[in-house]
């Protein structure tokens, strides 16, 4: 086995204890691993950004914004966004080396597990990628890390093509019209699924939708923190 | 004013901007216009990825490592297949998508009656070595090294036979394994010859189009050219990751005519080219004296017990810390050499400590620092007077003055040809051709003993 981010050999030490235990296949080398930054210690309850208060300047705006009912009842992310995780996401998701995802397969799986399982009856939802992005990339990260979750996952979400978010600020991110439409109602509890929170817009444009089409409680399960 | 769009496109002869910047290249299907269909017609495809019974090979990159193949469920083609995870820097490769082949005929290359107009000099030996990379090009000999010190002046070296090659309206590369060589040659070769264009490419480059005569690039950007240089001038043969990754090598390979020269440059071959010029098998010819005429700083060890714990500690050992005081000429600067970034930064971190000593602005640079170029132009701008780096400063950088140490020589990222060239470092410039090397160590290794001896046989060669 080559690690999947420096393709170094990785060698697996054998001793007592995982020889009785088959342990877990490892894809990144021991230092690769070590440079994922997970979000340890107090976060935002709402958006999992690193803060000393319950609640982030940032998700008390979003309130203000919905007027006191946020249409997304929180976000949940795993990792910091440090220079190494950048990397990595930049080489699997424009580059297209869709192996990389697999790096987050077991995390990704375990996280969701500690944070979600409580919720019955729920589905996740893939932000998707507009049709004309999704041919540049011939794949959609957000609908592969969806795939790694043991629950239902529906694509009733498509989203038009429109400039990219990045070039935006974050002024006209917000006040930019909806960039999803949605095929059919859901009356379950949604989990958005993406790679990366930044601002939140996207997520909240995608849960306004869900809302609005009989979705009773909408969340986010995203990989990164930006 | 755009043109009428009523009026035919004739397809007698492609335009010649399109032919000079399409010719001899291969392509994935995105870096090619499609809708001009003449363009197509001088096209081919051929499969991306090939598979054999034992294994796959990338087409473009010449992989066939199976941990360098992804599988990827394709949303183009609806199927789950291969993709070269490789080379996919320079663009993914798809095993559904063909790549694009040019089988045009050649363009004519611009003949010039005198492309140099630099008007510098050339010491003895510089001269040697220019005459003997002219004659390779005018008798298209099959390959020559040129085996010089650093700090030789191999840059000037290559002019004249540039300009032999540009008489007969030959095709040029100059291919380096490192972007930062790239930046730093293109400005020189194009002062050198101000009427003949010019390109650098690299990843990033502003730059794409690759259609000049002349072309610095990166081993990488390589992989986009099948058969299409007269001349293949490989700097810095040694480096790596060139003579790490097979790859490059299959590009520059590939990248060349069949009746091509190729000229090797070097300060420290390794074994295998060593070999070769012993058993007479590579012509070669040695530059063992500096531009300036003084003989290479020959490295001096310092051995260091507690450099371990020291280093694990991040603390700065004395001894270090006793060289800065009692340096023989405290107006140089200093380069730090150290084997991780980690110890680098924590290093530079140490403000305090290194004031006392009587340095003001210090600080380090490694290969992912984002500010790497800018804190190296300060560094040359003397605004930096110690900079803590790791190996990225070992080659292709001229400093005018000053001193240099290694901490930890025997760590393994400083290997013989490592060594030789971070002690190269030294004494670059004739207001200061000397300077202080030392390999700070707590054993000393073969590496350091063969540097040492590689750099005293250069010496001797040179008459000292
Ligand atoms: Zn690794
Ligand atoms: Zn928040
Ligand atoms: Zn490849
Ligand atoms: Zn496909």
């Amino acid at each position: 086995m080559n690690c999947l981010w420096c393709h170094e050999a990785i060698i697996l030490d054998v001793n007592w204890l995982n020889i009785l235990i088959p342990s877990v296949p490892r894809n990144l080398c021991d230092t690769c691993a070590s440079n994922l930054e997970k979000i340890n210690g107090k976060r935002c309850r709402k958006c999992s950004r690193i803060a000393n208060i319950e609640v982030c300047e940032d998700c008390t705006k979003w309130e203000k914004y919905y007027q006191g009912y946020d249409v997304l009842e929180f976000n949940y992310s795993i990792f910091q966004y440090n220079e190494h995780i950048k990397k990595i996401i930049a080489k699997w998701k424009y580059r297209g080396d869709y192996e990389l995802g697999n790096i987050f397969n077991e995390t990704f799986k375990q996280e969701f597990v500690k944070k979600f399982s409580h919720l019955k009856n729920a589905v996740v939802v893939p932000i998707p990628l507009s049709r004309e992005r999704l041919e540049e990339r011939c794949f959609n990260q957000a609908e592969m890390l969806a795939d790694f979750l043991q629950i239902p996952k529906v694509d009733i979400l498509t989203r038009v093509h429109g400039e990219k978010q990045s070039k935006k600020t974050r002024q006209e991110r917000i006040i930019s019209k909806n960039p999803f439409s949605i095929q059919q109602n859901l009356n379950k509890y949604a989990i958005l699924v993406d790679d990366i929170y930044t601002t939140g817009t996207t997520l909240r444009h995608a849960a306004k939708l869900l809302q609005m089409n009989g979705c009773p409680r909408v969340f986010s399960y995203t990989l990164v923190r930006g | 004013m755009s043109p009428p769009n009523n009026i035919p496109y004739i397809p007698s002869r492609l335009d010649s901007k399109v032919l000079y910047e399409y010719a001899g290249k291969l392509l994935l299907a995105k870096e090619l216009p499609l809708n001009t269909p003449l363009l197509q017609e001088n096209f081919t495809k051929i499969p991306s990825i090939k598979r054999t019974l034992f294994y796959q090979e990338c087409l473009r990159c010449g992989n066939r490592q199976s941990h360098l193949f992804g599988k990827i469920p394709c949303a183009g083609c609806n199927k789950i297949h291969s993709y070269c995870r490789n080379c996919i820097e320079m663009g993914r490769v798809l095993e559904c998508e063909p790549l694009y082949y040019w089988i045009g005929k050649e363009p004519i290359w611009p003949v010039f009656d005198s492309p140099l107009t630099w008007r510098g000099t050339l010491s003895k030996y510089q001269l040697e070595a220019s005459k003997r990379i002219v004659q390779a090009v005018n008798r298209l000999e099959k390959e020559l090294l040129i085996w010089a010190v650093c700090g030789s002046g191999k840059t000037e070296m290559l002019f004249h036979g540039i300009e032999a090659g540009l008489k007969q309206g030959k095709r040029i590369c100059i291919a380096t394994p490192r972007a930062d060589v790239v930046r730093e040659l293109k400005p020189r070769v194009q002062a050198a010859f101000q009427e003949v264009p010019v390109q650098a490419l690299f990843a990033g480059s502003d730059e794409r189009a690759g259609s000049a005569p002349v072309i610095i690039a990166t081993t990488h950007q390589l992989l986009r050219y099948v058969k299409t240089f007269d001349i293949m001038i490989i700097d810095e043969v040694d480096a790596f990751p060139y003579h790490h990754d097979s790859t490059l090598l299959f590009a520059v390979n590939r990248a060349k005519k069949e009746k091509s020269t190729t000229i090797y440059l070097t300060a420290t071959p390794r074994k295998n080219l060593q070999m070769k010029v012993a058993f007479h098998r590579l012509p070669h010819i040695f530059v063992p004296v500096r531009y300036h005429g003084k003989p290479l700083p020959v490295p001096k060890l310092r051995l260091c017990f507690s450099l371990k714990k020291d280093l694990k500690q991040n603390q700065i050992p004395e001894i270090l810390k006793e060289w800065l005081t009692l340096r023989a000429n405290p107006n140089r600067q200093v380069l730090i050499f150290v084997p991780t970034i980690s110890l680098a930064n924590a290093f530079a971190e140490k403000h305090e400590e290194f004031q006392q000593l009587g340095f003001i602005s210090i600080t380090s640079v490694h290969s992912e620092d984002p500010l790497r170029i800018e804190k190296i132009n300060q560094f040359r701008s003397r605004e930096i007077d110690l900079l803590v780096t790791t190996t990225i400063l070992e080659r292709g950088v001229t400093f005018p003055s000053v001193d240099v140490i290694i901490v930890d020589a025997g760590h393994t990222v400083f290997d013989e040809a490592a060594l030789v060239q971070i002690a190269g470092r030294a004494g670059r410039s004739s207001a200061d051709p000397t300077g202080e090397v030392i390999f700070l160590h707590d054993g000393k290794t073969e590496a350091m003993a063969s540097a040492v001896r590689s750099i005293e046989m250069m010496n001797r060669r040179g008459g000292f």
